[in-house]
């Protein structure tokens, strides 16, 4: 019983972290249609952004988030700019497949510059807290906690500004957001720089739990469409949903599977929703 | 070299033949297949097993490859036909990725990461090496051009043309009383069947499988091939894969060209390449080197 409420406490935290990028993807599915595989090139750009600045800079962690999200949203909107503004046109299926190319190309960009041997990040060494019969983590607390914060200031946005509302008006209806005369091009640009930079983000976060090389952002690429289609494609409540439902499912299915497996309940969660209940958990409305 | 030039020709024929399937799939019916090393290795793995373990004959490793691919196929496009293209691409690219996993990890049935050894190939030991080689590149573009023959004329048929209203409009089709779901299950397990097809030759040419072979970067080689060609047109399948053999294995003179550079980078550059030129073609010529001709007749009379 203390394995399985132990498990739930790790699966909270990890899907705690793994919503950030979910929310990633669903946000820039909501505003520009396609599924962007791009995210897991921007997680991994992301994950060795902040590498760079924590080892190299000495910056800590939380600081080295941000650069993650610099990093990373500067990638995205250099996509957005340079080609899948472009390709959308022809329909977002040649979106879809030029965002995997994307993240050939982005996860190769880190290879060059950085080579594969595994990299961890400079981070202070704590003890587990214990919490009764619970041991907790302080670094995957912190985790947590960055990656509450950046869901909390995207809800904000998204919900309180201006610019915000813009957004979830193209996503709901893109017509007559036009009509109303907002710009939907700068809006993708927007939804391509906060969905790039969220999962740059995510990548780092991710990476604090263990170490990084060129194919970080790739592993945990199941994990994120798991918690983005269980959640409901698109919908940004339903990504934090999924990604805690996920990461949850991941944990418990360590008593009974092999940890090799761990990733496999991700797509086994995509099956379970596609065969009963397709528009995912909470719909497919971005808000 | 000679033997080199020919391990190309073969591996041509292996992309050609992918590249076919995903014409039915993605050329005709319109529907996208990120998972190509998916199926690829489903095809691989399903007749590496059954010659090695249970002693089957290639032939008839070579006919339950595509019967397999084309099963899992279905239950792929059955589960996410009813939905929007978003849904098969991540469940296709999710799914090569499971497959992986399973591969690398159920070491009793698959080795694991050390793959399988020992694959039966015709006549090999028989033949040295040369002749080996120019068996297997016969053999290979002896199926590409059944395969390709069987479904320019399956794409001229009334299933073709099917298909491609589907492409064009779903609902069109639907309510001019077409199928629409079967039809596109079917186009996707031909599509699969054939990806599994290549599996299998490529399994008792290379006589070894092992994880490592079905990366998704396989999947961007054969959509690269693909595009490049022509979608639509079974020649521009072929073409493409010519192509893109060509650039896979004419950046291998980069090495020699920037000495500076360390494995991994030039590595890391091949890869990088590959995927630059695939966003480029789809930017540039999303119609491919050999456009589909438009086949419109005059309506018969009656």
């Amino acid at each position: 019983m203390i394995r399985v409420l132990q498990l739930v406490a790790d699966g909270v935290m990890a899907g705690a972290t793994l919503a950030v990028p979910a929310i990633a993807f669903n946000t820039m599915y909501a505003v520009l249609r396609f599924p962007n595989f791009a995210i897991s090139g921007l997680a991994t750009i992301g994950a060795f952004a902040g590498y760079a600045a924590n080892v190299w800079g000495g910056w800590p962690a939380p600081l080295a988030l941000g650069a993650a999200f610099v990093a990373a949203a500067l990638a995205s909107v250099a996509c957005e700019l340079g080609a899948l503004r472009r390709l959308r046109r022809s329909g977002p299926l040649a979106a879809a497949v030029a965002s995997v190319a994307l993240t050939i190309l982005l996860e190769n960009v880190v290879r060059f510059g950085f080579g594969n041997e595994l990299r961890g990040y400079d981070l202070p060494v704590f003890r587990d807290w214990r919490l009764g019969p619970l041991r907790l983590n302080p670094q995957e607390i912190e985790n947590a906690a960055c990656a509450l914060v950046a869901t909390a200031a995207l809800f904000l946005f998204l919900g309180f500004t201006r610019t915000g509302r813009m957004m979830r008006a193209v996503a709901d209806n893109p017509a007559l957001a036009a009509l109303k005369g907002i710009d939907a091009g700068a809006v993708a640009v927007l939804a391509s720089l906060l969905g790039g930079g969220l999962a740059g983000f995510g990548g780092m976060l991710i990476g604090l739990d263990a170490s990084i090389d060129p194919l970080t952002g790739f592993r945990v690429m199941l994990s994120i469409f798991a918690a983005a289609v269980v959640g409901g494609l698109g919908s940004i409540p339903g990504a934090v949903l999924g990604a805690v439902v996920v990461g949850v499912g991941e944990e418990c299915s360590l008593l009974l599977l092999d940890p090799a497996y761990r990733s496999a309940v991700g797509f086994l969660a995509i099956l379970l929703v596609l065969s009963f209940r397709p528009r995912g958990l909470l719909g497919e409305r971005a808000w | 070299m000679a033997n080199y030039l020919l391990a190309m020709a073969t591996y041509a024929g292996l992309y050609a033949l992918m590249a076919l399937g995903l014409n039915v799939i993605w050329g005709l019916a319109g529907m996208i297949n990120l998972g190509l090393a998916g199926f690829f290795a489903i095809g691989a793995y399903t007749s590496a097993l059954l010659t090695v373990h249970l002693h089957w004959p290639i032939a008839a490793g070579c006919v339950a490859a595509p019967a397999v691919a084309a099963a899992a196929g279905a239950a792929v496009a059955l589960i996410t036909a009813r939905l929007r293209g978003d849904y098969l691409a991540i469940v296709t690219l999710g799914f090569s990725e499971v497959i992986r996993l399973v591969a690398s990890n159920e070491i009793a049935l698959t080795g694991g990461t050390d793959g399988i050894s020992n694959i039966p190939g015709p006549l090999r030991g028989v033949l040295d090496p040369t002749q080996f080689n120019l068996l297997s590149l016969t053999l290979v573009w002896v199926v590409v051009a059944a395969a390709a023959f069987l479904l320019a004329r399956l794409s001229a048929s009334p299933f073709g043309r099917v298909l491609r209203a589907i492409r064009e409009d779903e609902t069109v089709a639907a309510v001019a009383g077409k199928p629409v779901l079967r039809l596109k299950v079917q186009a996707f397990m031909i599509g699969a069947a054939a990806l599994g097809l290549a599996g299998a030759l490529y399994a008792h040419y290379n006589a070894y499988v092992a994880p490592d072979a079905f990366q998704p970067l396989i999947t961007i080689y054969i959509v690269l091939a693909l595009t490049a060609g022509g979608t639509g047109r079974m020649a521009g399948a072929v073409l493409g894969a010519v192509l893109v053999i060509a650039l896979t294995e004419g950046t291998r003179f980069l090495a020699a060209a920037l000495p500076f550079l360390g494995a991994v980078q030039v590595a890391a550059l091949r890869e990088g390449l590959i995927g630059l030129m695939l966003i480029l073609v789809l930017m540039l010529r999303p119609e491919g080197v050999l456009r589909e001709r438009p086949r419109i007749r005059a309506p018969e009379a009656g």
